[in-house]
């Protein structure tokens, strides 16, 4: 029959460390957690306090602009979906990466992305350059019927993001909480969120109305096709800019 | 009667429960225990099926894979390894202290928050209520209740330590302290958010800072939930089922130091290759290789506890799902830091092999771990005879094959996966432009997952049955006592 204190409870260990450790630190509870805190904390104190945002760079806020109130409510589905379980946002700077997806994923891209939403899990492709790569109409179609626009795809289809509508004041909640951490937004009031939805949204509606789907500013499949379509839009425009990229 | 006079007086035909501990406690949380692992692996079977066959979304958004998924993993580690832990804490050491727990009000309370907590997760994840980071993706109010729960939790713990009858701390109770006070840590740095209504908020760091401190958090909620307490729980039950004292009393005090210190490094290995400094992305690589030392410290002091019993392990299905459990352990370790090298992480990223690793480490380690501690217990908790004891051996071998299946088929969709991908010709054009193809060819490896994962949810509703009949069962005759129990 083992005891387990039998061991604890015997002769005086031999080495240094371990009478220190028998002496002080397993009697010393008190002791013991402080050290043990302490221990814990180097590594995540080392790591993390060099990525505040003050010492990543004043610049780059300037070189991207934070989402739209309609593209914080497409933004919100793309949570609330859990997309991020089958899809990254995080194009590697590989050959075979950058050729079937386009540019590599800078840090200032991800600037106003809070939560990030880099995933971790790549069953359906990477979103990060997915703006402007498909028509507003094929997003429409996928999202309904992911079958309709890709054959073999096992992702699940979203029709009740046609049929459920966005509500104003709850996605001010979102812009006004998020103008709190430092994004600009000239127009919090309800009034001035709403007119910011409708005209992004009637944008949307027309693209959609030219391929022959009817929807409405407020339908959350028109949010989500805003939010798709504004994915790596920044970075793009940067490294056009800049003469980088592709 | 002192506690300690009960115990020294091994002799006594006693039933093996102490009256004067608080065993209803530890009877609550291996009730709740039991049933959230058969709920978080069903889910898990489930969504394994929607991989495998799209239509199985059923349409639905409460049932869609994007918002079950969430459900699996939250359900698994923190309802099913979360009970294991407090099972096993609240069983172990009120004998490793001899004392009875701290408070008894406190671990009710800590008993019933929790599993509202869970219930609150089950409710509100399928209906699409989450903050979207991995493993933290319960809503701002249930993050405040986690946060008091655990406070809760903690004062008892430390408070049953304040009062012990003994005066050295086992090396299972500093595994223990190391998760207690960790996860406080992890849990509240990484939820800090601004609220925008009662069920949505954003968090305080945003990009690649969100994703450090996510993966910070994330990868040490590996680290000190599901390893820590559980070599804490292995340094009191492998001991106590082989029957052997602990290995080497040294190699418990270097690994833990060790483990404990470098674990919390390693975090952005899970950001290989982003755009995360290359410094931070080095530091963890290098930290995870290390890791090895300490990890396998841990696995040898276990399987070294071992000698002199191996030919009970032959026979005791309890000792072989040990066994099992520590191996996983070392092989998942092995696997872990192998995939945080840069470039086999180019190859690995993205890929079923991630869910595979995850898998060896949660099935194998985890599970197997949480199987031997809970079949150990239940005839000495509950006082009875196991109802099926030859069930054991066959939820043994079921969960063994399952966890074969499972971690092969994903070891081969991920390598699948990762050359296919990055597979160019000699045109330097991709050789499989079509993401989907790709996808499609993943099917089989789905099935077998399937397969695998099924068998392992067979073997755990055994054990469910088992211990249901066990407590329905007749009570064990006291002069058939001969429980090993001196503690």
């Amino acid at each position: 029959m083992a005891n387990m204190n039998s061991e604890h409870d015997g002769e005086p260990q031999g080495t240094a460390y371990g009478r220190f450790h028998r002496r002080v630190l397993e009697r010393r509870a008190a002791i013991m957690a402080i050290a043990t805190t302490l221990a814990i904390s180097v590594g995540g104190l080392v790591e993390i306090i060099p990525m505040s945002p003050a010492s990543m760079g004043p610049e780059q806020p300037a070189m991207v602009s934070p989402y739209s109130p309609l593209e914080v409510a497409g933004r919100d589905m793309y949570l609330r979906e859990g997309c991020y379980t089958c899809h990254s946002q995080m194009v590697r700077p590989m050959r075979a990466e950058i050729l079937r997806y386009g540019e590599w994923s800078r840090a200032f891209e991800y600037t106003y992305d809070r939560p990030f939403q880099l995933g971790s899990r790549r069953l359906g492709p990477d979103l990060h350059r997915v703006g402007g790569k498909y028509p507003d109409a094929w997003h429409y179609e996928h999202m309904r019927d992911p079958r309709s626009t890709s054959p073999g795809s096992i992702m699940p289809a979203y029709p009740w993001m046609i049929d459920h509508k966005i509500d104003p004041a709850d996605i001010r909640a979102s812009v006004v909480a998020l103008s709190k951490v430092g994004h600009a937004y000239d127009d919090t009031s309800l009034e001035g969120v709403t007119a910011s939805l409708e005209a992004q949204g009637a944008g949307i509606v027309a693209n959609l109305a030219t391929a022959g789907v009817s929807a409405e500013w407020d339908d959350e499949i028109v949010a989500m096709i805003a939010y798709m379509q504004r994915l790596g839009v920044d970075g793009r425009a940067v490294f056009e800019a800049e003469g980088t990229g592709r | 009667m002192e506690p300690n006079s009960v115990a020294a007086d091994s002799s006594r035909s006693a039933p093996a429960v102490t009256p004067n501990y608080d065993d209803g406690i530890v009877k609550m949380f291996f009730t709740a225990t039991v049933i959230w692992g058969i709920v978080g692996m069903l889910v898990g079977v489930i969504i394994a099926l929607q991989l495998a066959w799209w239509p199985a979304n059923l349409n639905l958004p409460w049932t869609s894979f994007g918002r079950l998924r969430p459900l699996h993993t939250n359900a698994v580690i923190f309802a099913f390894a979360g009970n294991v832990c407090f099972t096993g804490i609240y069983h172990s050491m009120q004998r490793l202290l001899k004392t009875r727990m701290f408070n008894d009000t406190l671990s009710r309370i800590h008993f019933w928050g929790w599993q509202l907590i869970i219930v609150s997760a089950a409710v509100s994840l399928p209906m699409g209520l989450t903050q979207g980071k991995e493993y933290a993706e319960l809503i701002w109010p249930i993050d405040v209740a986690v946060t008091l729960i655990w406070v809760a939790f903690a004062i008892n713990f430390f408070g049953t330590i304040a009062i012990r009858k003994v005066q050295h701390l086992y090396v299972a109770i500093w595994f223990y302290m190391s998760f207690v006070l960790t996860i406080a840590v992890l849990h509240i740095v990484n939820s800090l958010a601004i609220p925008a209504t009662l069920l949505r908020s954003y968090p305080i760091y945003a990009g690649l800072t969100d994703g450090l401190v996510q993966w910070w958090y994330g990868h040490n909620a590996v680290g000190f939930f599901l390893t820590t307490p559980f070599l804490g729980l292995m340094y009191y039950y492998l001991p106590r089922a082989a029957e052997r004292p602990v290995f080497s009393y040294r190699l418990s005090i270097i690994h833990f130091w060790a483990l404990v210190f470098l674990y919390i490094w390693a975090g952005p290995h899970h950001l290989l290759y982003s755009a995360l400094p290359d410094w931070a992305q080095t530091l963890g690589m290098v930290f995870s290789v290390i890791l090895i030392a300490p990890s396998w410290g841990g696995m040898l002091n276990g399987l070294l506890t071992l000698k002199g019993a191996w030919d009970r392990v032959r026979t005791d299905p309890i000792l072989k799902m040990m066994v099992v459990a520590v191996s996983f352990y070392g092989m998942s370790t092995f696997e872990g830091p192998m995939m945080s090298i840069r470039a086999v992480n180019g190859l690995a990223h993205y890929t079923n092999w991630v869910i595979g690793h995850v898998h060896s480490g949660a099935l194998g380690w985890v599970g197997m771990m949480s199987f031997g501690m809970l079949y150990w217990l239940a005839p000495r908790l509950f006082n009875r005879p196991l109802a099926y004891p030859k069930w054991v051996s066959h939820h043994f071998w079921l969960a063994t094959i399952g966890i074969v299946i499972y971690t092969v088929a994903m070891w081969a969709a991920g390598l699948m996966e990762g050359l296919q991908w990055r597979a160019i010709n000699d045109a330097g054009q991709l050789v499989n432009p079509i993401f989907l193809d790709i996808t499609a060819r993943l099917q089989p490896f789905m099935l077998l997952r399937l397969l695998g994962g099924g068998m392992y949810l067979v073997g755990a509703i055994m054990m469910g049955i088992n211990f249901w009949q066990t407590v329905n069962g007749p009570e064990r005759p006291e002069e058939a006592d001969a429980l090993p129990q001196a503690a």
